[in-house]
């Protein structure tokens, strides 16, 4: 790929290369010694000037405090409401709503992604089905959904794992079709039958795809439970939190589970790639 | 019962007799036939790769070197024609294959050591003779650098390398290398290029050999295989018998630099053609 190839040891004109043992690129690198910088502070440079300058808007009264609340208060009813208040609890219903949606889609999505993949012709044939629903907004199919399931948690929960569930099975199937060509032959050639094939080459070369599908289906599933519990009749959960909030006009309420939403989401996004790191180590190297 | 009247009537064609190859033959190729995009690549091609020699296959761009080598190993179908190794078909036959791009030919996700020795676990050997065979490889290799590290933590030099150990790791009668060295650099090139004589020496292994450096190809070679333009024949065979191990002194002896200049004006016959 892009990458250089790391050279070995330069041998000395007098010696033969085969003399002068090999050592491991990693080995070379001179011990880089992290300083702590101020480029280390870089990232925290954004969020720190949001916060100024909303402070300043809500001080200067650019803004009315009952539409944005000040932004130490926010912070404090999202910290005092994560610490055992009400919000915690509604956090945790769409955590768990959000997982269970995500589970169901990745034990259904990936095996079948990956069967489909290495049935090229099967999967060509519900190609259309499947990028037809995918770029459906899955929102669009929420009446849908609850003339099937009606006005209870289970919708929520289905909805979510069916919009999820598409966007695993597609980029599980694309991976494997995508599979470098030259290792299936390098696994032929050895005398690996078809099943050895799938085995100990498709599966492993569809993974890093089955990842980015996995972590984009994470970050659908929550989208949909939250937009779910705003507009199917729940009693729990962030998204009926944040419209409960907002009609009665309890707006540090509000902002305060958007931040906690916004984190939820962000945490699982990271948490996923590092997932990824760990158990796709190969990974673009 | 009805009978078909005018029935389509086959004149009984001999199938033509299997003319083998002279003594000491390894794989025998009659009547290859193969077509890319409605144009012959190769016809009715002929062709006796000698047994526990290494043949170098040299020609212009697009005659089509790689996909000899491919149809060979059964990586490329071939439109018609036989390949017999020893008499035998390919499915009987253990051969190992060199990919000129190691990236994509190890399997990432496998440490180094079990890389080399997958081709042996596909054959089903118990974990005692995998052991064994891997001391005698990390022995005739040399090698010097940690096989339990993975494959993307090694040098272009060390993964091809490993590459080599791979496919020869289950005994292969045939060995196939396809611009082995070619994405390398200098230093490796050479390296690689000596243990792979040293191996040769050791073992006897056929070798088929894809190069598009011509002083590599006859510096290694026992046979230069020229290739003309398509449709693809052979142009011409040179036998190069120095004795091994050759070193860099070879590449100044007389019979050196004259398969050389040989080879090169076959080839600019055959390019100008």
């Amino acid at each position: 790929m892009g990458t250089a190839t790391p050279t070995p040891a330069v041998t000395s004109a007098t010696t033969p290369a085969a003399a002068r043992p090999w050592q491991a690129p990693s080995e070379q690198a001179p011990p880089t010694r992290r300083r702590f910088s101020a480029s280390a502070a870089l990232p925290f440079a954004g969020p720190l000037l949001l916060f100024i300058v909303w402070d300043l808007v809500v001080r200067v009264g650019w803004v009315k405090p009952i539409l944005l609340p000040a932004p130490a208060d926010t912070l404090a009813t999202l910290i005092t409401g994560l610490a055992g208040g009400a919000l915690l609890g509604d956090f945790l219903t769409t955590v768990w709503r959000t997982v269970q949606a995500f589970v169901i889609a990745a034990v259904l999505g990936v095996p079948l992604g990956v069967l489909l993949g290495s049935q090229e012709r099967a999967y060509r044939s519900v190609e259309f089905l499947i990028d037809f629903f995918r770029s459906t907004p899955s929102s669009a199919l929420i009446p849908l959904f609850l003339m099937i399931f009606g006005v209870s948690d289970v919708n929520k929960i289905a909805i979510a794992a069916f919009g999820a569930w598409l966007i695993v099975v597609f980029n599980s199937a694309y991976g494997v079709i995508n599979a470098r060509k030259q290792r299936v032959m390098a696994a032929q050639v050895m005398g690996a039958s078809r099943w050895q094939t799938f085995r100990d080459v498709l599966i492993w070369e569809s993974l890093q795809p089955s990842f980015v599908g996995l972590r984009s289906a994470v970050s659908m599933a929550l989208v949909i439970v939250i937009v779910a519990e705003m507009f199917i009749g729940a009693d729990s959960g962030l998204g009926h939190r944040i419209i409960n909030s907002q009609q009665v006009m309890n707006v540090r309420d509000m902002y305060a589970s958007i931040l906690a939403a916004g984190a939820l989401g962000y945490v699982l996004n990271i948490s996923f790639l590092l997932a990824e790191r760990r158990i796709v180590h190969w990974s673009g190297r | 019962m009805s009978v078909v009247a005018n029935a389509p009537v086959f004149a009984d064609l001999p199938t033509p007799a299997f003319r083998p190859g002279p003594a000491g033959t390894h794989i025998t190729i009659r009547g290859l036939t193969k077509y890319f995009a409605g144009w012959p690549l190769y016809e009715n091609f002929d062709l006796d790769i000698p047994k526990g020699k290494i043949v170098s296959v040299f020609g212009p761009n697009g005659c089509g070197k790689s996909t000899l080598i491919n149809m060979i190993a059964g990586l490329v179908p071939i439109d018609s024609g036989e390949v017999l190794f020893d008499g035998k078909s390919l499915k009987d036959t253990q051969i190992g294959y060199v990919f000129q791009n190691y990236r994509e030919a190890l399997f990432p996700w496998m440490r180094t050591l079990d890389n080399i020795a997958y081709p042996l676990k596909l054959q089903g050997c118990s974990k005692a003779e995998v052991d064994r065979r891997m001391e005698e490889l990390v022995a005739s290799f040399d090698v010097k650098f940690d096989l339990r590290r993975y494959p993307y933590e090694l040098s272009g030099g060390q993964q091809q390398t490993a590459s080599i150990m791979r496919a020869l790791a289950p005994r292969p009668e045939v060995l196939f290398l396809d611009e082995p060295f070619s994405a390398l650099d200098f230093e490796m090139t050479l390296f690689i290029r000596e243990k792979l004589q040293e191996v040769f020496m050791q073992t006897g292994t056929t070798m088929l050999l894809v190069s598009h450096d011509l002083e590599e190809a006859v510096y290694l070679a026992d046979e230069v295989l020229l290739l003309t333009k398509r449709p693809t024949r052979v142009a011409e065979i040179l036998r190069y018998d120095a004795p091994r191990p050759r070193t860099v002194d070879t590449l100044s002896e007389p019979d050196f630099v004259s398969t050389r200049r040989r080879s090169l004006e076959i080839f600019q016959r055959e390019v100008r053609r």
